[in-house]
């Protein structure tokens, strides 16, 4: 350790135990990078928007950085636990399960992989050096945390996280479902959850991430997740934020596409007081294709940061970008969505929208499509809309006799559907159309084009 | 319904009805009566008010109702939002019907459908018996099975969207069809079925109003009254026969026999 001074007590503290309690038998090489994170953590501290800090500009982490956050300890028994996560079936021939109770590894809630078939999907902590299969190489390759405070305040916690690993070649699908929970409490907490997914040649992987907590209680969620697709791998990948309303979240996630692999992901977000979903792909193998949607749904004081950048690193590759918001109440959108298109990328395929539908007058969007092209023959293009519901589509609802309440949630339904109706799965895709159309007002929303 | 079956009882009574567009007067000093069984067709250059009588009789928000009586059934129309005209067995088929990206046709058809049995009493409809009851409508009308499993009217050509306001008219079973231009815009094959449509909809106890550019259409749908909009009044009024006459002499003339204050 350094002897700099230690500007966060609790969180010092918390890292102080977990290096002398479960961690003290981790791997050197993890110890290290433990060390170093929070060395690197305790230097920078929290992002603040101070001038010509872009990535933070509309977004006060203030309240994170303020709030006396302290990691549980490992409850006694997570039985029960399980209905906390979000309760949609999902069919498969290998579906594997891995549960995280208040950043603890939940081996009586999780069914992993430790080697069958040569997949790996276990907790970290469980991975011994005869089948670790790359995991000191990978862990934080992907998501560095040099310049980036969350990400090394993550590291500094990594123990236990999820390690996925899907060996080149296996071509029948895989299905991981990662669930995080927090469980009530009266304490403020605080988690990191950590993923690691290593998708092998021309591997199929879905993924579906979720991050439950409680209602009524305050904690934060940090976590940090790493995707790697090898040459011509597949990766559907979900990310369901259904934190609870006084939640604070950080979501960083980082993806390192090979030669013509394809991630599918889509991201969707409710509750929350304040949620940040940063993800960063670097299409790095020609022919690389990625799929990046999101919906978010907002309300009272809420506030919801999606920044996303796709880095198109070689030539032939292909990216969507399509988010989709609707927000309610005095709540808050931030999108900042930034394609950058490298020389040497030619014939990079490019398209990214942020779609906002807003039910209320005193919501808020500050939208920020962007487009960095250093190469000449590309195909790009970006936009970004925010508006009420239509008048002229609401009269064609109404005139068929449906009343403003039920024409209104038909259309707010229908805008959101767009990105529902992308889930593959089908009882997860049902599982989310209904938790969506649940979180709708019930009421008559402002119109646009009113005379 | 038996009461007006006999057609004693209009099923509209317009009287006097004037309306406007924000600072611009459009429609000014309209009468008329539909009796159950008829067909209306109202014609009229560009302009004439042919259109914003069809929207206001169908309660769209965007005109202002300045003066007179619309009753519906013996009901004070113009009191009522425009779902509660549309329960009661109002139908507009829209000029410029919209498109409504993730809103599944079956969903929307059902929820008017259910709509209109509620405010009646009835329970909602079986999801069974709906789809039975619209396949037959889809069969009926002659519309492409295809269209109906998509989102409404989501990159319908124009006279796929025409046939679409047919099909809901089929379904949603009005009482009083009021068609603005459906026509217009469509080639012969595609006017044949939208006319085919609303003649198999004729029966003794519903009406339809016809709001129409041309003549065209009503060589397949033979109307009991024609008349002639011009600048906010109707000018003309008489049998089938004043629909050819225009046909030959033109809004033209129209102008002119009302400049002249014939």
């Amino acid at each position: 350790m350094t002897s700099a001074t230690v500007k966060f007590a609790q969180y010092f503290a918390d890292f102080q135990s977990l290096s002398q309690g479960p961690g003290a038998g981790d791997p050197a090489w993890l110890k290290d990078l433990r060390d170093n994170a929070w060395a690197k953590f305790n230097e920078t501290g929290f992002p603040t928007a101070r001038r010509g800090n872009e990535r933070w500009k509309y977004t006060n982490v203030g309240p994170i950085a303020k709030a006396d956050f302290s990691f549980p300890e490992r409850i006694a028994s997570a039985n029960g636990l399980k209905s906390l996560a979000p309760s949609y079936k999902i069919d498969g021939p290998v579906v594997y399960d891995l549960v995280y109770v208040d950043g603890h590894y939940s081996a009586e809630l999780s069914s992993p992989a430790n080697g069958a078939n040569r997949i790996t999907a276990d907790s970290m902590a469980s991975i011994t050096p005869e089948n670790c299969s790359g995991l000191e190489s990978q862990i934080g390759r992907y998501a560095p945390y040099d310049d980036d405070a969350f990400a090394a305040l993550n590291t500094a916690f990594l123990h236990d996280g999820a390690y996925i690993n899907i060996p080149d070649g296996r071509a029948e699908p895989v299905v991981v479902r990662l669930s995080y929970i927090t469980a009530g409490c009266a304490a403020p907490k605080v988690t990191h959850p950590r993923t690691l997914i290593v998708a092998g040649k021309n591997t199929d992987v879905t993924v579906v991430e979720s991050y439950v907590g409680p209602k009524d209680s305050e904690y934060f969620t940090n976590a940090v997740t790493e995707f790697s697709l090898a040459d011509g791998a597949r990766i559907d990948h979900y990310r369901l934020l259904l934190e609870g309303e006084k939640a604070f979240h950080v979501g960083t996630s980082r993806v390192k596409q090979g030669k013509d692999s394809s991630f599918n992901s889509a991201s969707f977000a409710l509750g929350t007081a304040l949620a940040r979903n940063d993800l960063q792909v670097l299409l790095d193998g020609p022919g690389a294709y990625c799929s990046l949607n999101g919906l978010y749904l907002t309300a009272d004081n809420q506030h919801i940061d999606n920044l996303i950048s796709i880095d198109h690193a070689q030539p032939h590759c292909t990216s969507r970008l399509n988010y989709k918001g609707i927000l309610d109440g005095r709540s808050r959108a931030v999108f900042g969505g930034e394609v950058m298109v490298r020389r040497d990328a030619q014939k990079s395929d490019a398209e990214q929208t942020d779609k906002n539908l807003i039910l209320s007058k005193l919501a808020e969007v500050d939208s920020k499509p962007s487009l960095l092209i250093f190469a000449d023959d590309v195909k790009c293009n970006h936009g970004a809309t925010a508006g009420h519901i239509d008048a002229d589509t609401l009269f064609y609802l109404r005139s068929r006799g449906l009343d403003l309440d039920a024409a209104s949630r038909m259309l707010v339904h229908a805008f959101a559907s767009e990105i529902i109706d992308k889930v593959r799965p089908e009882p997860l895709r049902d599982y989310l159309d209904d938790l969506f159309s649940a979180a709708i007002p019930d009421k008559s929303l402002p119109v646009a084009g009113v005379r | 319904m038996a009461a007006v079956a006999n057609g004693s009882k209009p099923l509209l009574s317009v009287k006097g009805l004037t309306a406007s567009a924000g600072d611009l007067d459009i429609l000014k000093g309209i009468d008329l009566e539909v009796f159950p069984g008829e067909v209306h067709a109202i014609m009229g250059p560009n302009g004439s008010g042919k259109s914003t009588l069809a929207n206001v009789l169908a309660g769209r928000p965007d005109y202002t109702v300045t003066s007179g009586e619309v009753l519906f059934e013996g009901q004070d129309l113009l009191k009522l939002e425009p779902e509660i005209r549309a329960r009661m067995g109002l139908f507009l088929a829209f000029q410029y019907p919209l498109e409504l990206p993730g809103v599944r046709a079956w969903q929307f058809l059902k929820a008017g459908v259910d709509a209109r049995r509620v405010h009646h009493g009835e329970e909602e409809m079986s999801a069974r018996e709906f789809d039975q009851m619209l396949k037959a409508k889809v069969e009926q009308v002659q519309i492409d099975p295809d269209l109906v499993k998509r989102a409404v009217n989501e990159g319908f050509s124009g006279g796929e969207k025409k046939r679409n306001e047919i099909l809901q008219m089929a379904v949603l079973e009005p009482k009083l069809a009021l068609l603005d231009e459906t026509d217009s815009g469509l080639d012969i094959d595609a006017l044949r079925i939208v006319a085919d449509g609303v003649n198999l909809l004729r029966s003794p106890e519903n009406a339809v109003v016809l709001v129409t550019h041309y003549q065209r259409i009503l060589d397949y749908i033979t109307p009991n009254h024609v008349h002639v909009l011009f600048d906010g009044r109707i000018v003309r009024s008489g049998g089938p026969e004043l629909a050819h006459e225009l046909e030959k002499k033109g809004y033209d003339w129209i102008k002119e026999s009302v400049d002249a204050g014939v």
